[in-house]
């Protein structure tokens, strides 16, 4: 929390630190990293997967980390975007950013319904409530086939070509594919940061800071958890509508719960309620998972077990580590 | 809705009643440990697909059904002590997410190990023999296996319910549930009794997964299914009340088996309904303390 506060209060940094200076410019640093990042990777695919999970932790993160509420239920905010994206190119040959356009709508929906239910609750209600929904959300999916394809998820999403003011661009190109998802989310990190450094960024951390006392102080908890969440929802519905055009397909796996568990490892892992956090989480989990996934298919045996330890040794993470050095 | 007949609506009671002894006994486990120990305890799907795995293997080695429903309690009963006292313990005091977090990250753990172990595809598991055939209980022919089942879960309940009320050591759990400092105070060795409760609640899980076994096949995936209509239970009866999860286990039961019958594809969709109106009507459900939830 105390990221933002020193974002706005704080004069320049005077003691020259390597962390004032990251939080001062903190989406710039993200933009820069992301523009340079496909170059030092092996593949391209396995960026664009950084990309958009780094996203979703995103989203995820601003529920969990900057509004204290664990939900267990993001995968239904994030297959939601996926599965109207696709639905709109699919079933209504609405352009691409028509389609991402339904899939953040999408996004947003689905967090103010679920939002609206579980935010009656509290505490570690919360996370049941939300994974409990998020599974209806699943079955529901599953049994609109006619829309969604069902068991065989939905197939055809086929973005050959992307038109910009006139121009073609070939989006099967995989560097220029990374490009058009990257100018997305690179958006998304400005926009997050400018929420976070906003006075309702906060009250949202105030809100988790001290309930009591930001109701004494006349702020409505309970809507400020209900915008925080359908906010999440718009950028986890944006990450979702980007994963659709990348994978052109949806599988009905997307809605699982893992797809909910995986992003609370992320964001654990690359420190929750940090700014960098979710994409450092997003990069090294995946990284991870490619580097384990070649020499045994039981990944999910080393990944969890990096978890639980996490949970035991860094529950701050790889980030909040760092900048518990940093402050020092 | 003519043709059917008030035996089908009263047989399919009872089928509901059988579905939900099962949900009864995972959700009270995971209440019970909630309730002392304000842990919710995410591996305990795991802990119900490891008690039918347990049991799978106690047969395939010659061991018969009976001596699975004495074995596989206690092995899973084991099993949990040892991970509340190796990695849950050090959690307390850190915040009501760790726990979750990491019995979160431990059911992977417990999931991908029996995948290694009995590989990814699922097993049938044979109803025993004494137990097969059906009984005629008035209304029409029912599967002798699932009245068991109802059978099973009330002595469990019985001894649960004997264990708390009219013993001492159930004096103290109930005493530590209320108010942990004082008992301390007292000079009770209030972790000894969370290890303990712990131990109880993922015991009665591993019975829960055996008993389901012979009605839907043992696969990895077994737990994590019923482990968020579980929460629906917990939601809808009250968090750490056990009268509260053995009725709304025996509802949410009744509902999913009703519901298969006059509309089948709602079935899965209705219990989460269910979850949704109770939260409006009554957020903290049928027997929760207001406190708790809001």
């Amino acid at each position: 929390m105390t990221e933002m506060t020193q974002s706005i209060k704080q004069p320049p940094a005077t003691t020259g630190s390597w962390y004032e200076f990251a939080t001062r410019h903190r989406a710039s640093i993200v933009a820069a990293v992301i523009l340079v990042f496909p170059l030092v990777m092996p593949f391209t695919a396995l960026a664009v997967n950084i990309l958009i999970y780094g996203l979703y932790a995103l989203g995820f993160n601003l529920v969990f980390g900057y509004l204290g509420l664990l939900s267990f239920g993001h995968a239904a905010l994030f297959g939601t975007g996926a599965y109207l994206c696709g639905i709109a190119i699919v079933h209504f040959g609405w352009p691409w950013y028509a389609a991402i356009a339904a899939g953040i709508a999408g996004g947003l929906l689905m967090a103010l319904v679920i939002g609206v239910l579980a935010i009656r609750t509290r505490g570690i209600y919360f996370a049941m409530v939300t994974m409990a929904l998020s599974q209806c959300v699943y079955y529901l999916f599953y049994q609109a086939v006619d829309l969604t394809g069902g068991e065989n998820g939905l197939r055809g999403i086929n973005v050959r070509t992307i038109d910009l003011f006139g121009l073609q661009i070939d989006f099967i190109n995989p560097m220029i594919r990374y490009y058009v998802i990257a100018a997305f989310v690179i958006a998304a990190f400005f926009v997050m940061s400018r929420i976070l450094a906003s006075p309702f960024g906060a009250v949202i951390e105030a809100v988790r800071e001290n309930e009591m006392r930001a109701r004494a102080s006349g702020y409505d908890v309970t809507l400020t958890r209900l915008l925080t969440f359908v906010l999440s929802g718009g950028f986890c519905g944006l990450a979702g509508a980007l994963q659709a055009l990348h994978l052109s397909i949806v599988p009905i796996e997307i809605l699982h719960y893992e797809t909910s568990g995986l992003v609370v490892m992320i964001a654990l892992l690359g420190g929750m309620g940090t700014f960098f956090g979710p994409m450092i989480g997003a990069a090294v989990f995946l990284i991870l998972e490619n580097i384990v996934s070649v020499w045994t298919v039981h990944w999910q045996l080393i990944v969890g077990a990096i978890f639980v330890a996490c949970v035991l040794f860094f529950p701050a993470g790889i980030w909040g580590t760092l900048i518990a050095r940093g402050k020092r | 809705m003519a043709g059917l007949s008030f035996d089908l609506i009263a047989l399919q009671l009872f089928a509901g009643l059988a579905l939900g002894a099962i949900y009864v006994l995972f959700a009270i486990g995971l209440s019970l440990i909630f309730g002392m120990l304000t842990v919710v305890n995410f591996a305990h799907g795991a802990f119900y697909m490891v008690g039918a795995y347990v049991g799978l293997y106690l047969i395939s080695i010659g061991g018969n059904f009976w001596i699975c429903l004495l074995a596989v309690p206690i092995l899973i009963g084991l099993f949990g002590l040892a991970v509340e006292r190796v990695l849950i313990r050090p959690l307390y005091g850190r915040g009501i997410d760790y726990p979750l977090l990491l019995t979160f990250g431990l059911s992977y753990v417990m999931v991908e190990c029996v995948r290694i172990a009995f590989g990814k595809t699922g097993y049938p598991f044979d109803t025993p023999e004494v137990l097969q055939g059906a009984v005629n209980i008035g209304v029409g022919y029912f599967p002798l296996y699932r009245l068991f089942v109802i059978g099973a879960t009330a002595v469990v309940l019985l001894a649960l319910w004997l264990f708390l009320e009219k013993t001492s050591f159930g004096l103290i759990i109930r005493a530590g549930a209320r108010d942990p400092q004082i008992v301390r105070v007292l000079g009770v060795d209030v972790s000894r009794v969370w290890l303990i409760v712990f131990g109880i609640g993922t015991a009665i899980a591993g019975l829960a997964g055996l008993l389901a076994a012979p009605l839907q096949g043992v696969i990895p995936e077994m737990g994590g299914t019923i482990l968020a209509e579980a929460f629906v239970v917990t939601v809808v009866g009250g968090m750490g009340s056990i009268g509260g999860a053995v009725l709304a286990g025996l509802l949410v039961g009744v509902v999913v088996s009703m519901t298969s019958l006059f509309a089948p594809e709602m079935a899965k969709v209705s219990i989460f309904a269910l979850m949704a109106i109770v939260l409006i009507v009554r957020p903290q459900g049928f027997f929760g303390r207001a406190g708790l939830m809001s």
